[in-house]
């Protein structure tokens, strides 16, 4: 295996740790890669093609590489009911990605989630996973400007 | 108030309260004050935070609310200024039970001391000197049921798993809270992780369990952190040797799929899969993870086990009505006034929760939204219903987790529906052809609505679809995601009917039904609409060109005399 996997050796080898897995190969890297599967399927001793079912299951894995601030607005009742879609479109107009994506530079990337958990302060949106509450437009460009700016 | 000694300051830094910038608040306050400073968990008043309470040396305490993290407000606190006190509102205060939440705000999450001092553990020395029948059946007593939304009686499904004979079994908390729009569960475990641990060691202690899983979401990362201190301070305690037993605690962490928190589809993802249901039966107490017998409860329903055993099962089924006993806490949020966390007794009306409690106004609410995507919308006329398992049922919707959302009467109801749908045709697992096809066939049906190209015919085939998605799924994903859309076409069909028919959202929320208009008479031409809008539908004599417009409200929003609104569709 890789050596850039080796921290896998700190999960126990049994496939009921797959995820763990998974999510330890994320949290590194910020994706999953082709590259990495390889290195899951052979280090769990499991098909290729069970690894690729289980990610694809579960919103949390990206298979692309995010941007270095990667934003989630959350998309719950709440936030849906406090006008979160509008939050998203301007976002979006201002960065020039939709949902899913990462801008040309890889600063930001866009994507929906379904909730934070943070209701009582919708609209909400985290950035890298900390959390911005009572969005309006003015806060949110502010706060995108403010990252930019890092 | 002068002469009164501060003792210690207890700074609010949940998740919610760190989104309202409690963090800094804490940083700030601890730099300057001589007194110790502590971060605690969630005292449920969310349009409070930041909060701070200031401990005095008489035992008494001073709550400071919307603290900013400046000198100002900081030298307030450190000399008990009067300037922005925080009480807990009196109609709030006169309708609320707090025992399950007892502990959240009081304590140090991660301080086992702490939980120890404040009557923590007590629960489970009472248990073991219980014979584990005896434990399952004052939890019978109690008339505790689950806390998750199905409402099974705890009881019952503790002495299933406590009659197998197996070399392991397994209890597991289902902490992968789904409903977009609860929180009941993150604030449990973020503010007292030992109480929901508490109650899983009196579980294994009643019914024989070898092993314990916390199965939580991933995006609850502070609630997996507080967790994992706790069983590490429960290992180094012993506390986890139960009947000459070494439980091993473990938590796993979700991976982002609501469907994940029906019994057997969460068996499957804990085993590594992907995490799709299965027929039932055999039920998981019979044959769940890796096919010993395992038993399933939610975050809540474990979190209320310390107080049965406290204060016996008798004392408390005393709260609550007939057929739901204790309390119940609800995550309030949406169109009102004080959003937050609230623990009520069984049986509180919605009205009171809704209007007393949670501060909405009674003219501008349309209706609440129980259970999620998963429940049904109830009529601001019926808000006198008592909230119970069986009360909420007979009105098509369903008690759930605890999610409360309120509605204005500014909401559109179809696009509510749609939403949820959007919800949860994208959560399908697809294994069910019902709920995989039916749920997207309903969700097309009501974007076309909303985009003003419905058919009254549409409204017929969603009537239809409803019934036959529910009986041909699986699991509760399935079976209750036609209640949006059910619930809001049996009480808001002239909503449906009119933008079938008149092509009109009377709530003017449908985009593909509105059209911008800018009041000349209020504008004061200072271009700032002109400025934000992305597509450069607003001409230099301040007029919007609907054809260009994508109805953002990027230019309503900016604009300082609220000249800009949303008109029907071709109105003017």
């Amino acid at each position: 295996m890789d050596q850039k996997y080796s921290f896998l050796e700190k999960i126990g080898r049994e496939p009921s740790n797959l995820i763990k897995g998974l999510q330890a190969i994320q949290g590194a890297e910020g994706y999953v890669s082709d590259e990495s599967i390889t290195a899951v399927a052979e280090y769990f001793g499991i098909p290729e093609v069970e690894v690729e079912g289980v990610l694809s299951f579960y919103a949390q894995f990206k298979r692309v590489k995010p941007g270095r601030f990667k934003i989630a607005v959350c998309d719950g009742t709440a936030c849906h009911i406090k006008g979160s879609v509008q939050i998203q479109e301007w976002i979006s107009s201002a960065l020039g990605i939709k949902s899913g994506e990462t801008d040309k530079n890889g600063t930001f990337s866009l994507e929906t989630v379904a909730c934070l958990g943070c209701c009582s302060l919708a609209p909400v949106m985290s950035i890298n996973g900390r959390v911005y509450g009572k969005l309006d437009r003015k806060n949110t460009i502010k706060i995108l400007k403010e990252y930019e700016a890092k | 108030m002068s002469d009164a000694k501060i003792k210690k300051f207890r700074v609010g830094v949940a998740s919610c309260g760190v989104a309202a910038g409690a963090d800094a608040v804490l940083e700030l306050l601890s730099a300057r004050a001589t007194v110790p400073v502590e971060g605690t968990g969630c005292l449920g008043h969310c349009y409070a935070e930041p909060l701070v309470e200031a401990v005095l040396e008489d035992g008494k305490s001073v709550f400071y609310g919307n603290v900013k993290a400046d000198e100002k407000s900081i030298e307030n606190i450190l000399n008990l200024g009067e300037e922005g006190r925080f009480e807990v509102p009196a109609l709030r205060k006169a309708i609320e039970k707090v025992k399950v939440l007892a502990l959240a705000g009081r304590i140090n999450p991660t301080d086992f001391d702490d939980y120890v001092a404040h009557g923590g553990y007590a629960g489970l020395r009472k248990a073991l000197t219980m014979r584990p029948e005896e434990v399952v059946n004052e939890v019978k007593i109690s008339g505790l049921r689950g806390r998750g939304g199905g409402g099974f009686p705890t009881g019952n499904k503790w002495s299933f798993l406590a009659a197998k004979q197996a070399d392991e079994k397994i209890v597991i908390c289902n902490a992968d809270e789904g409903d977009p729009g609860a929180f009941m569960d993150r604030s449990l475990m973020e503010s007292a992780p030992h109480q929901v641990l508490e109650g899983m060691l009196i579980a294994a202690h009643a019914t024989g369990a070898t092993k314990l899983f916390i199965y939580c979401r991933a995006e609850y990362p502070m609630a997996i952190k507080h967790l994992k201190i706790a069983i590490d301070q429960i290992y180094e305690h012993k506390l986890n040797h139960v009947d000459g037993r070494e439980l091993e605690i473990i938590v796993k962490e979700g991976a982002g799929a609501f469907v994940c928190g029906e019994e057997t589809a969460l068996i499957a993802s804990l085993e590594g899969g992907r995490g799709t249901p299965r027929f039932r039966p055999p039920f998981p107490t019979d044959k769940g993870w890796k096919g010993y017998p395992t038993m399933i409860n939610n975050v809540e329903t474990f979190g209320n086990v310390p107080l049965i055993l406290n204060e016996g099962g008798a004392k408390f089924a005393e709260v609550g009505t007939e057929g739901s006993k204790g309390t119940k806490l609800f995550a309030l949020a949406g169109d009102l006034k004080y959003p937050g966390l609230v623990e009520v007794p069984m049986g509180t009306t919605i009205a009171q929760i809704v209007f007393d409690i949670g501060g909405a106004d009674r003219d501008s609410v349309k209706a609440v939204q129980t259970g999620g995507p998963s429940g049904g919308c109830i009529p601001a006329e019926l808000f006198d219903t008592p909230v119970d398992y069986d009360s909420l049922k007979k009105l098509g919707a369903i008690m759930g987790s605890g999610g409360m959302i309120v509605i204005g009467r500014n909401r559109c109801m179809v696009e509510t529906a749609r939403y949820f749908l959007s919800f949860t045709h994208r959560e399908s697992c697809g294994k069910c052809t019902f709920c995989r096809v039916g749920t997207t066939r309903m969700f097309e049906i009501l974007e076309r609505i909303t985009a003003g190209k419905g058919t009254e015919e549409d409204l017929a085939l969603l009537e239809e679809l409803g019934p036959k998605v529910r009986a041909g799924s699986l699991c509760g994903l399935g079976q209750t995601a036609p209640n949006p859309v059910l619930a809001t076409l049996r009480y808001y069909r002239h909503e449906y009917e009119a933008h079938v028919k008149d092509h009109c959202c009377e709530a003017l929320e449908c985009k593909a039904l509105v059209d911008l208009f800018l009041d000349q008479s209020k504008c004061v031409k200072c271009k700032l609409c002109i400025k934000s809008c992305p597509v450069g539908a607003i001409s230099d004599n301040f007029v919007i060109d609907n054809a260009k417009c994508t109805r953002c409200n990027s230019c309503a929003a900016v604009c300082p005399k609220h000249a800009i609104r949303r008109v029907k569709k071709g109105s003017n």
